[in-house]
Parts: structure tokens; C-alpha cells; sequence
């Protein structure tokens, strides 16, 4: 039996570490158990002089460490030093693998388990809870008992292990800290991913170094890593310096050497040093086996807390980025008040105190936060399900606003993706573009604006308000409520098919006319390149592209020929129900898209209802088969011209034209290679360009440089731990200066667009260059200019750095009104994917 | 926090923009094309219908209005280098600008010759004319090659970045050197005149013509070929040297996009080396013509 203490941590960042220091300070009998052998490993793994930054700034801290903005180094020393100094019980290389109650079991807390396997089989497993003190293992097999757990790893989770034998020798490392640290070595690099790659290039980048690199990848194609990351690796590996092996998979491991499974067979090399980089397991099976719930199923849920950080599990808190809460100052703040908790203070307000007091400033009716938050959770009905916790991380992230009968909330066309609540009072949305008086209104408890977040496309009318308050939920906040609350969910989900099918097919119809479609209708997950509807094929359902978007194809003369590009927000598939016969065309997925699939017998019954609505229906069929024609006609006279066509298109959708919203594309036959488009954005942006002209792929001289597509759906957004990056005023994806540097979205955005970077210093004046020669002219300063100018007091931090679609300019985009020959435009794909593209293919 | 900008519901119109897929040669349809035609039809026109005495010429007042046209003409076609660099944030079109620029500089033929009475001298007003020709013929030379290079540049390109290619032969390089080790002096000396001997870009004649007669990788790769085909023959193949020929060739394709890239974006460069000196030298002239003009009456 090990040793009893009241408090066990595990995890040292800094939400262990934090606890760890005030249970010290109230002399509580604890210990902190770090997995590795130093302090807060994931800041220590930063690279190396981050500057880490201490946002959010109106935040208090109120750790007993002392935390503030500065080089990875300062911040880690001053932690180490302070945490000694505090007289905290630290056990290294003590990696937790189980924690499970002592006492008796809980009656009735049973936990499911539910485990999915690669196969998309699942398997449910029970688990009952046992009551505290808990007991918990360690990986050396040691154990220890404590009263009460904090639970502070992170979401880092474990690198996936080599399995095969000599999978634990000491040469196989999951990490690479210092590319440059090694000489003359064999190295074989394990996994395809980005990870694998960056390493591997990295490794073989200095040939003075003279390792041999090789990298291995169990698949065929490294399809799961970004687009110039294998294009980088193709080149190094066509210039010799990389070996690659796809298809392969290591057998076996032994001190030198290596042995692989090749498709031609068995393959055994020299090997030195094994570097492992395959993935890694997030932390969720083992906190769910310490019988600790989640919200969700969903990839993004975090674990079911209480106002006090406990878990589902009693006695076991979780803190930190597990929580949900990201950032360094949140983290610490939740360590002190969780041992305050476990302390037996009540009545200890959380430190976001202020900044929701602030958010509730100025609105009528006088209550105070935690009145606020049960009036809202109270009176919206998605939020009904919410805890008080997540009442509150949601609302960090929301707006209170009260708005006086007839002011406007969002006009038709606006960008936005929130998602509004009504929280009291009523809303109108005016449906009839041409007659504003023309109204529905929404009674309180309601959402409304699903639209913008679900489509990720511009508002679909305007909204006015009828009497007083409504919240309004941030894009970020609305997608952590779905995961955590499946009912609101599906209650969205719900809204969103019905309103859209009113938005879109409009003619006359109400809520009650739809009753049967909507019962009968499926939302369906379509993968990229995935058919929705097969030319020739019967069938009659018709598809709403809820998220995403399609392209239509016929084939014409044996190849298929591109006809449209289908947005979301629209339809497709109606040709069949009106007329009965097959499919005509290929519908197929241009990016990841969701639809709305409404069975055909429902839907003809609706049609036969309302002859308003089939009049609608025969205008659009009506329309489109007039361009399907227009372009067979085209491909009969001039047959070059429509493959021409269908190839320009095609390549847009691959390139992710299909998910932009506006994009820079250049016409090759008319770049003379100036860079004025780069030197105009990066005199317009802090001397940064956000553009690179030359990178990017190419198809009959029509260039897609790397450049941001204000993709609909942002994939940049995905992870921002400060929530930075916003859909802005005219649609533009920006990252505003909360951004603290983590490079999480350079990661996230496939096409590779996002780069870290520090402002450089002030140029001298234009004209200085002009007359004078002085300073290094238009256009971003070179390395060595901005080395020699850098201000030697301060230095500036790297932060992620984007297009903004020159927001504020009122010229509009710099690099388009910098191209002296026109080659350079900014189009959205629905302005560029239209027969206009016919004459560009004439030439 | 406080400093995100709060989402205001408001549909912003986007700033106008141009997004008109036509190059500047027919910009808003050949709007400047027209008042190019238009401004010199009027110049003969007025030429035409006015009849000085003594003669045509500067000093007359048809003289006097030509001049100021196109000594206005001349100024403004020389800002479009400032417009080109000073980014402002308000709407303009540099491409705008360049069409109005050819168009109306291409004017200037007209208006000028008019101007001057096809009185033509070896003094500073007939140095002037002459400038102003080379600046224009130099820009519609180049006219010519925007119209004709973007295309070769785009396809020899095939996607590579011009530091990719150069990363490229670097890397050849590496590859060169290591193959080499093994080898004994005389043909070490010959991977050297490869490596140390062989200037990507060139002089300018090289990058014009495409001829690089003294490249080092040429060179060497003739000697090693000529090696290894005496082995072959001999019967005695050498696989160090074959290797070395294999990565002499690849540097040979290399080199050769690397140095048509360059030509090319040389050549779309060098006319403006004419066009922008000439410039200065035609506003220094100008304004020469002027001064003595109202000076020495
Ligand atoms: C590149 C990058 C830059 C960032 N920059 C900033 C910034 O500038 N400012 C900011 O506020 N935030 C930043 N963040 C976010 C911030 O670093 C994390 O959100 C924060 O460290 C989370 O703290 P935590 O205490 O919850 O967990 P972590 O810091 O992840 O610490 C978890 C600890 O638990 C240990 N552990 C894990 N499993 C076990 C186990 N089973 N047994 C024992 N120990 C275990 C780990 O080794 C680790 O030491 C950045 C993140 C990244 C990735
Ligand atoms: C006297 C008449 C002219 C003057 C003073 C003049 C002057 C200039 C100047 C100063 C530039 C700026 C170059 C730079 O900064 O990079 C320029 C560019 C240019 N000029 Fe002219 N020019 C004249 C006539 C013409 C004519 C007649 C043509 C074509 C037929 C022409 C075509 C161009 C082109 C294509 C550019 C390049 C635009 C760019 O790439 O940015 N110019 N000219
Ligand atoms: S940065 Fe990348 S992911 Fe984000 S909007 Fe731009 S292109 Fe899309
Ligand atoms: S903007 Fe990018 S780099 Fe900055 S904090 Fe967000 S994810 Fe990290
Ligand atoms: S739109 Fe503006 S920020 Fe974006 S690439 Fe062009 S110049 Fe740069």
C-alpha cells in the first residue's frame, strides 16, 4: 500500500503546477505527478525562445506562482525555481495510468464506456464507480492513495508507441527537439504525417550533418500531411537526400538495425536512431476509464464539471486545458481555486468574475452574474441542458445585448456565423427582401442566425428586433455547445433543415406545410469527391447542401464535362421529381459537405400541394437545363473548349475553390512576374506580405497562389486556444491581436497560407528610397535589414500572420490594385465557376 | 478580450473591386484605347484645320497648345512609377493606370511630332523628340514581351519557385561533391569545374541569348561522358563515374529551367532599364526645351 495524502496532482503545467503551489501554501498534505522529468511539459516542448504570452490581459491571476509574458526559458526557469522554493512535493517519471476508487461502490454510478474501433464498430463497456480515497498506479507500478485527485494532463495525450519488437529501445524517440544535434547517423523517421515529414526534412536538411534519412509510411501516399509539406519531401527525396518507403511497416528493432515489411518483401538496414511520429491517442480513454464523463461522442467535449471542477467522479477534479480552458492564465487561476474548493471555500468566486460582470454591464433588469447565467440558461431552450461551469466558459465567449424594439440585428447579406438566442422579448425577420414589412416573428426561447453558423455563408434575411433581449453566441461557443449538449444539437439542427427549406424554396410556405418532409428528412456527412446524385441512375430524393458545396457533372462524348458549381444554400436533384426520369448529371462533393436529404415521395407530395412551389421548381429546372444545353452546344462546335473548362474547374475545386469565399487567382499569361502584388500587401500590412505569387499549383496558366480563401467553414479556426481568429465585417477570416503565437492554425489550414512572424521595424519613408536610396525599398525588408534595425529593448513576439482581405482599405484588396497587367484578381469560386469560364478557354 | 471587434450585424458592403478577368491592354473594354484615338484625331484635326504662319512649328499657337498637351502628357506618364510603389489605400488600379499608360503614351507620337512641324534639329528641342521615341519605342517593345513571356514563363516554371529551383541545383551540388569523394584527382577536378565553375544566371548576353558556352557543368559533363564511353568501350564500365555523369545530366535540366527562368524574367525586366533612364533623361531634356524656349525667345 503507498502513501495517503489528501490531494493528488497530476500534471505539472500550469494548472498542476498551480494547484500543487497552493496546497503547499495552505499546508495540505499533497503530491504532484509528473509523467516526465521535468516541469510542464507542454511548455517545455514549445520551441525553443517562444515568447509566451499572458492573455487574456483584463484576467487576474491569482496563482501563487508568478506568471507573465516572456521567452519559454524565463517562464520555466522562474516556475522551477519558485515551485522549489514553495516546497512542493514533485514526483518525476511518475506517468499515471489508472486511478480507481477504494471505498465502496457508488450506488447507481455506473459509467459507460463506449470505445470505437478503426472498423467504425463500437463497443460499450460499464463501469462501476467506487467511492474515494482513490488509489493510483503508476507506470512503474508503484501506487499511491489520495482523498482527492486534480487532474491537470493537458490534452497533449500519448504519442502512439512503436508495438513491434524493440519498440522500447532507448534509440526510438518520440521527439525532435534539435534537428542540427545529429552527425553521420542512420536515421529512419516513423509515420507520414506532417510531424514525420517536418522532422525528416529537418534531419536532412544541412548535408554537412551527413545523416542518412529515411522516412516510412505505412500507406501509400502521404495523403494525411499538407500539400508543400510532401512537396518538400518529393523534392529532397529527388535530390537524394531523403530515402522514402511507403506502403512499409517496421517488424523489428534492434540495437543498429532495422527491419521492415516492404511490398517487395522483407528489408533490413542500418539503423541508429528511430524517430517516431505517429499520431498521438488523446487523453480521453483514460480519464473516462478514471470514471470521469464526457459532455459528448464529439472529438471536441471536454468532461462533465461542476461549478467546483468536479468531475462526474467524486473527488476527482479536472482543471486546465482538459477542462476546456486553454490558456496559461486560466489554467493557473483554476489550479489555486480548485484546491481552495477541495479546502472546503464555497463561497470563492471564479476569477472570470469581473469579465462577466462586464459582459452583463449596461443590460436592463439589475442581476447579478450567477443570476444572469440561470436567466439565460432558464429562457433559451439549447441552453437549458448547460452546468453552471459551462454556463460560464459559455458565456466568456458570448454577448449579452439588449436591443430596443426596432433596431436592427443583422441585415440579409451580412457575413456573421454567431448564433442568437432570445433570451425575452421577440425578434422579426423580415423574409421579403423588397418588402421589409413583410414579417415572421420568433417568440423568446428561440435561436435564430443557425443559418450563417451552419452554412458558414453570408445571413439570409434581416432581423429586427421586436421588444427587448437576446444573447448572441459566438461562432466558437455555439460549436462547444453542440458538443457538449447533444439536445441543443439536434434542436439545431432541427431549425436549421426547417428554415432552410422555407429560405430556400420560399413560395408562400409555412412550418405546417413541411411537417411531413422534415420528419422524413436526413442529414447525411458527404465526404470530398463523394456522389450525392449518379447521372443515369433512378431516383428521386432531393439534397440540400447544407455545409460545403458540389459540382455538377455530365457526361458528354464518354468524359465528364463540369456544368455547375452548387453552393450551400442551395438544392440539386429536382429535375427527377418533376419529370420522373433518371438522374441527368453527377452531383458530386467539392469539399467535406453536409446535406439535407428529402425523400422524394414526401417531397412530391408537398409539390402536389403547392402548385406555387412546383412553378419555382419547373423556373429553376428551367434555367439549369438551359446552361446544361449552352455547354453541350458549346462542346459539339468547339470540343477543346468544354474539356478546357471542366479541367480549369476541376483543378479550382481541388485546390479548395470549393470552400472558399474568396480567393486570389492569377492569370499566368499575363504575370510578368513583378512581385508588385507581394510588395503592395506587405506595405499595406506591417511589412509582412500574406501572399506568396510564385508558390502554388498551376493549370493552363491559371496560378492559385498561397493566399487565403476565407474558406466558409475556416479550418484555422479549429483550435485557437485564445479564440482570435473571427469572420469579419465583409466576409474576410482575420486573426485579431489576442493571437498568442501557439501556430495552431498554421497547422490546421490545409493550404498552408498562415505564417508566424514578427512585425518588422518601421521602413524609412518611400520617397527617402526614391531620391535617397535609403532603407530597403517597397516591399517586405529582408532578414538581414530587419536583424540589423530590430529594436534591441524589446523583442517583438511571433504571432500568426494572414491575409485580411485589406479590411479598412477602402480600395479593396492591395495586391489586386497592384497588379499593373490585371493578372491578379480576388473572386469568389460562384463569380469564377460560371460560364464566364467558358471564354476564358475560348482563347 | 476587449480588443475584439464586436460582430456588428451590419451587411457591410465589400470595397468595390475590380475583378473584370481582362488584362490592361483591353481594360474596361479599350476605354483608354478610344481616348488615346480620340486625343490624336483631335491633334490632326486641329493641325489640319489651323493654318500658322510662317509655317508649323512650337511657337505657334497651335504649336503652344500641342506642347502643353504633351508636355502634360509626358509628367503624367511619368508618375505611374510613383503610383506603382506608393500603396495607398483608397481605390486605384495600377492596371488602370498602365492601360490609360500605353494608350495615351502611344498619343504621344502624334501629338508630339505635330507639335514640332516635322521641324526636326540637332539641338536640344530635336534631343527632346528623340528621348521621348526611345522611351516610347522601348515601351511598346515592351508591349510586346508582356504579351508574349508570361506564358514561356508560367510553363517552363511547371509549378517550381524560382528558390526551389535554385534549392534544386544546390542540392545537386551536395549530391555531386559526396559522389565525388572516392574519386582520384584529375577526375575530381573535372566534378569541381561543375561545381566551381558554373554561374547559374550569367552575364547579361548569356541570359538574353540562352548561351552559356564557358558552364562548367557543360564542360564537365562532356569530359565525363567522354570518360565513361572510353571505359564502356574499353570493357571496363566505372559505376562511380556513371553516377557522376547521371547527376551531371540532372544538373544539366536543372540549369537549363533555372537559366530559361531567368532569361525570361530578365528580358521582361531589361526593357524598363531603357524605358525608366530615358525617362529621366527626356523630363531633364524637357524641361531644357522649355527653359529655352521662354528664355531665348
Ligand atoms: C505551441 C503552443 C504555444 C502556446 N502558447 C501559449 C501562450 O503563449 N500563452 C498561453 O496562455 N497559452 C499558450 N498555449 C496553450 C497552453 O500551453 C496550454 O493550454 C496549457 O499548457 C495547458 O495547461 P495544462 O496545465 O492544462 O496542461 P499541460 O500544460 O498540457 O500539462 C500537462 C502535464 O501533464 C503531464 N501528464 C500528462 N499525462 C500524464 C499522466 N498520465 N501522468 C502524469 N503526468 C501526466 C504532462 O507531461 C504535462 O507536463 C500554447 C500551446 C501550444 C501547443
Ligand atoms: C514619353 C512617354 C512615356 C514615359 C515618360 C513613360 C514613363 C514610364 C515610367 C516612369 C514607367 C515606370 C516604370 C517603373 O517604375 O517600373 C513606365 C512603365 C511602363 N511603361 Fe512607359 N512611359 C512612356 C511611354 C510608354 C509607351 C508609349 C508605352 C507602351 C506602348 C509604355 C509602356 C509602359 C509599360 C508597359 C510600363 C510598365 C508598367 C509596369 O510594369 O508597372 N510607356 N513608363
Ligand atoms: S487561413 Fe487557411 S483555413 Fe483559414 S480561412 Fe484561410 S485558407 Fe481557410
Ligand atoms: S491565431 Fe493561430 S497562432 Fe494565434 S493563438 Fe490562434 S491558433 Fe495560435
Ligand atoms: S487581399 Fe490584401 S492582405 Fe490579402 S493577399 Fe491581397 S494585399 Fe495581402
Amino acid at each position: 500500500m503507498g502513501e495517503h495524502y489528501r490531494i493528488a496532482i497530476v500534471g505539472s503545467g500550469p494548472a498542476g503546477l498551480s494547484a500543487a503551489a497552493h496546497a503547499a501554501k495552505l499546508g495540505l498534505s499533497h503530491v504532484l505527478l509528473e509523467k516526465t522529468d521535468h516541469l510542464s511539459d507542454t511548455i517545455h516542448k514549445y520551441q525553443k525562445g517562444k515568447h509566451v504570452m499572458a492573455t487574456p490581459s483584463q484576467l487576474v491571476l491569482r496563482a501563487d506562482l508568478e506568471f507573465e509574458a516572456g521567452k519559454r526559458e524565463t517562464v520555466l526557469g522562474r516556475w522551477g525555481s519558485m515551485a522549489a522554493a514553495a516546497g512542493i512535493a514533485v514526483r518525476h517519471h511518475a506517468e499515471v495510468r489508472s486511478i480507481t476508487g477504494t471505498g465502496d461502490p457508488i450506488p447507481g454510478s455506473v459509467q459507460a464506456i463506449i470505445s470505437r474501433k478503426r472498423d467504425g464498430s463500437s463497443e460499450t463497456r460499464e463501469l462501476q464507480r467506487l467511492a474515494p480515497p482513490y488509489r493510483i498506479t503508476l507506470a512503474d507500478g508503484d501506487s499511491i492513495i489520495a482523498d482527492t485527485v486534480v487532474l491537470a494532463i493537458g490534452t497533449q495525450g500519448n504519442p502512439n508507441l512503436m508495438t513491434c519488437p524493440g519498440g522500447d529501445l532507448p534509440h526510438v524517440q518520440y521527439q525532435l527537439d534539435d534537428p542540427g544535434a545529429y552527425n553521420d547517423e542512420h536515421i529512419f523517421v516513423i509515420g507520414g504525417g506532417d510531424a514525420g515529414i517536418e522532422n525528416a526534412l529537418g534531419l536532412a536538411a544541412d548535408a554537412a550533418h551527413g545523416n542518412v534519412v529515411t522516412i516510412v509510411n505505412r500507406s501509400a501516399e502521404f495523403s494525411t500531411a499538407k500539400d508543400a509539406n510532401v512537396k518538400a519531401l518529393m523534392a529532397a527525396r529527388d535530390a537524394g537526400r531523403i530515402t522514402t518507403m511507403t506502403g512499409t511497416t517496421t517488424r523489428v528493432i534492434e540495437p543498429g538495425w532495422i527491419t521492415l515489411d516492404t511490398a517487395d518483401g522483407e528489408v533490413r538496414a542500418r539503423c541508429d536512431r528511430i524517430i517516431a511520429r505517429m499520431g498521438s491517442a488523446p487523453p480521453r480513454a483514460f480519464v473516462e476509464a478514471c470514471g470521469v464523463e464526457f459532455a459528448s461522442s464529439d472529438r471536441l467535449a471536454f468532461p462533465k464539471l461542476s461549478a467546483t471542477f468536479e468531475s462526474t467522479a467524486p473527488g476527482i477534479h479536472v482543471v486546465g486545458a482538459l477542462a476546456g480552458y486553454p490558456l496559461i492564465k486560466h489554467c493557473m487561476n483554476q489550479g489555486h481555486d480548485v484546491v481552495e474548493f477541495i479546502n472546503g471555500n464555497s463561497a470563492l468566486l471564479p476569477a472570470d468574475e469581473p469579465i462577466l460582470e462586464a459582459r452583463f454591464a449596461g443590460l436592463p433588469g439589475d442581476r447579478s452574474v450567477a443570476e444572469w447565467l440561470e436567466f439565460l440558461r432558464a429562457n433559451v431552450s439549447i441552453l437549458n441542458e448547460m452546468s453552471p461551469l459551462q454556463m460560464r466558459e459559455f458565456m466568456l465567449d458570448s454577448e449579452a445585448r439588449a436591443y430596443p424594439a426596432g433596431t436592427v440585428i443583422f441585415e440579409r447579406n451580412a457575413p456573421g456565423s454567431s448564433l442568437f438566442g432570445i433570451a425575452d422579448g421577440d425578434v422579426l425577420v423580415e423574409i421579403d427582401p423588397a418588402n421589409p414589412a413583410v414579417t415572421v416573428p420568433l417568440a423568446a426561447g428561440t435561436i435564430f442566425g443557425e443559418v450563417g453558423l451552419i452554412s458558414g455563408r453570408r445571413r439570409g434575411a434581416t432581423v429586427r428586433a421586436g421588444s427587448d433581449c437576446i444573447v448572441e453566441i459566438s461562432r466558437s461557443a455555439a460549436l462547444k455547445l453542440m458538443s457538449a449538449v447533444p439536445p441543443a444539437a439536434r434542436e439545431i439542427t432541427r431549425i436549421t433543415t426547417e428554415r432552410s427549406l422555407l429560405q430556400i424554396f420560399k413560395s408562400g410556405l409555412t412550418p405546417a406545410d413541411l411537417v411531413d418532409v422534415i420528419a422524413a428528412a436526413r442529414v447525411e456527412t458527404v465526404r470530398a469527391g463523394q456522389a450525392i446524385i449518379k447521372e443515369g441512375e433512378t431516383g428521386d430524393d432531393i439534397f440540400i447542401i447544407r455545409s460545403g458545396s458540389m459540382v455538377v457533372e455530365k457526361t458528354i462524348g464518354g468524359k465528364p464535362v463540369f456544368l455547375s458549381y452548387v453552393p450551400a444554400g442551395s438544392y440539386s436533384g429536382e429535375m427527377a421529381v418533376i419529370d420522373g426520369g433518371p438522374r441527368t448529371a453527377t452531383v458530386r462533393a467539392a469539399v467535406k459537405s453536409d446535406v439535407i436529404r428529402l425523400p422524394g415521395e414526401q417531397f412530391r407530395a408537398l409539390l402536389a400541394a403547392k402548385p406555387g412551389l412546383l412553378a419555382r421548381l419547373r423556373d429553376d429546372m428551367a434555367s439549369r437545363t438551359r446552361l446544361n444545353s449552352f455547354i453541350e452546344s458549346k462542346k459539339d462546335s468547339f470540343g477543346g473548349v468544354v474539356e478546357m473548362y471542366t479541367g480549369v474547374a476541376n483543378f479550382l475545386v481541388d485546390n479548395g475553390v470549393g470552400e472558399a469565399t474568396d480567393v486570389l487567382l492569377i492569370d499566368e499569361k499575363l504575370c510578368v512576374g513583378c512581385d508588385n502584388c507581394e510588395k503592395a500587401c506587405a506595405d499595406s500590412h506591417d511589412g509582412l506580405s500574406r501572399l506568396d505569387r510564385e508558390a502554388g499549383r498551376t493549370y493552363a496558366h491559371l496560378h492559385v497562389p498561397t493566399s487565403c480563401r476565407h474558406c466558409e467553414h475556416p479550418h484555422c479556426m479549429a483550435d485557437c486556444p485564445p479564440n482570435a481568429i473571427h469572420r469579419g465585417p465583409t466576409g474576410e477570416v482575420y486573426i485579431d491581436d489576442t493571437c498568442i503565437g501557439c501556430g495552431n492554425c498554421q497547422r490546421n489550414c490545409p493550404y498552408g497560407v498562415i505564417r508566424m512572424d514578427q512585425v518588422p521595424p518601421k521602413k524609412p519613408w518611400l520617397l527617402n528610397w526614391l531620391l535617397f536610396g535609403q532603407g530597403p525599398g517597397p516591399g517586405e525588408p529582408d532578414r538581414k535589414w530587419r536583424y540589423k534595425h530590430a529594436s534591441k529593448a524589446t523583442e517583438a513576439p511571433k504571432k500568426a500572420i494572414k491575409c485580411d482581405m485589406c479590411t479598412g482599405q477602402s480600395g479593396g484588396p492591395a495586391c489586386v490594385r497592384a497588379c499593373p497587367t490585371g493578372a491578379a484578381i480576388r473572386v469568389s469560386p460562384e463569380q469564377f465557376l460560371s460560364v464566364a469560364l467558358l471564354d476564358r478557354s475560348d482563347d | 478580450m476587449a480588443t475584439r471587434a464586436r460582430s456588428t450585424g451590419k451587411a457591410v458592403a465589400a470595397a468595390p473591386r475590380d475583378i473584370a478577368h481582362s488584362g490592361f491592354l483591353a481594360h474596361r473594354g479599350g476605354r483608354w484605347r478610344k481616348v488615346a484615338l480620340g486625343l490624336s484625331a483631335l491633334a490632326i484635326a486641329v493641325y489640319a484645320l489651323t493654318d500658322p504662319q510662317p509655317r508649323p512649328n512650337g511657337g505657334t499657337a497651335t504649336g503652344y497648345l500641342l506642347g502643353s498637351v504633351g508636355a502634360a502628357l509626358i509628367l503624367w506618364l511619368s508618375l505611374i512609377g510613383l503610383r506603382k510603389r506608393i500603396i495607398t489605400t483608397r481605390a486605384y488600379s495600377l492596371k488602370g493606370w498602365t492601360s490609360a499608360h500605353v494608350y495615351l503614351g502611344l498619343s504621344l507620337i502624334v501629338v508630339a511630332t505635330l507639335h514640332s512641324g516635322f521641324q526636326l534639329g540637332f539641338n536640344v528641342h530635336g534631343l527632346a523628340y528623340l528621348l521621348m521615341m526611345i522611351v516610347v519605342l522601348s515601351g511598346l517593345y515592351g508591349i510586346a514581351v508582356y504579351a508574349t513571356l508570361p506564358a514561356q514563363l508560367s510553363a517552363n516554371r511547371n509549378e517550381a519557385t524560382q528558390p526551389q529551383m535554385l534549392e534544386a541545383l544546390r542540392a545537386l551540388d551536395r549530391q555531386l561533391d559526396t559522389a565525388a569523394q572516392p574519386l582520384d584527382k584529375a577526375e575530381a577536378e573535372l566534378v569541381r569545374l561543375s561545381l566551381e565553375r558554373c554561374d547559374v544566371g550569367g552575364g547579361l548576353w548569356s541570359r538574353l541569348t540562352g548561351r552559356y558556352p564557358r558552364c562548367g557543368n557543360a564542360r564537365a559533363r562532356a569530359a565525363v561522358q567522354a570518360i565513361v564511353d572510353d571505359r564502356l568501350r574499353r570493357g571496363t564500365p566505372d559505376a562511380r563515374l556513371t553516377q557522376i555523369l547521371f547527376l551531371l545530366e540532372r544538373k544539366d535540366a536543372a540549369l537549363a529551367q533555372a537559366r530559361r527562368h531567368i532569361g525570361l524574367k530578365t528580358r521582361l525586366e531589361l526593357w524598363l532599364y531603357v524605358h525608366v533612364p530615358a525617362t529621366f533623361a527626356l523630363l531633364a531634356a524637357l524641361l531644357a526645351h522649355v527653359l529655352s524656349v521662354f528664355l531665348y525667345w
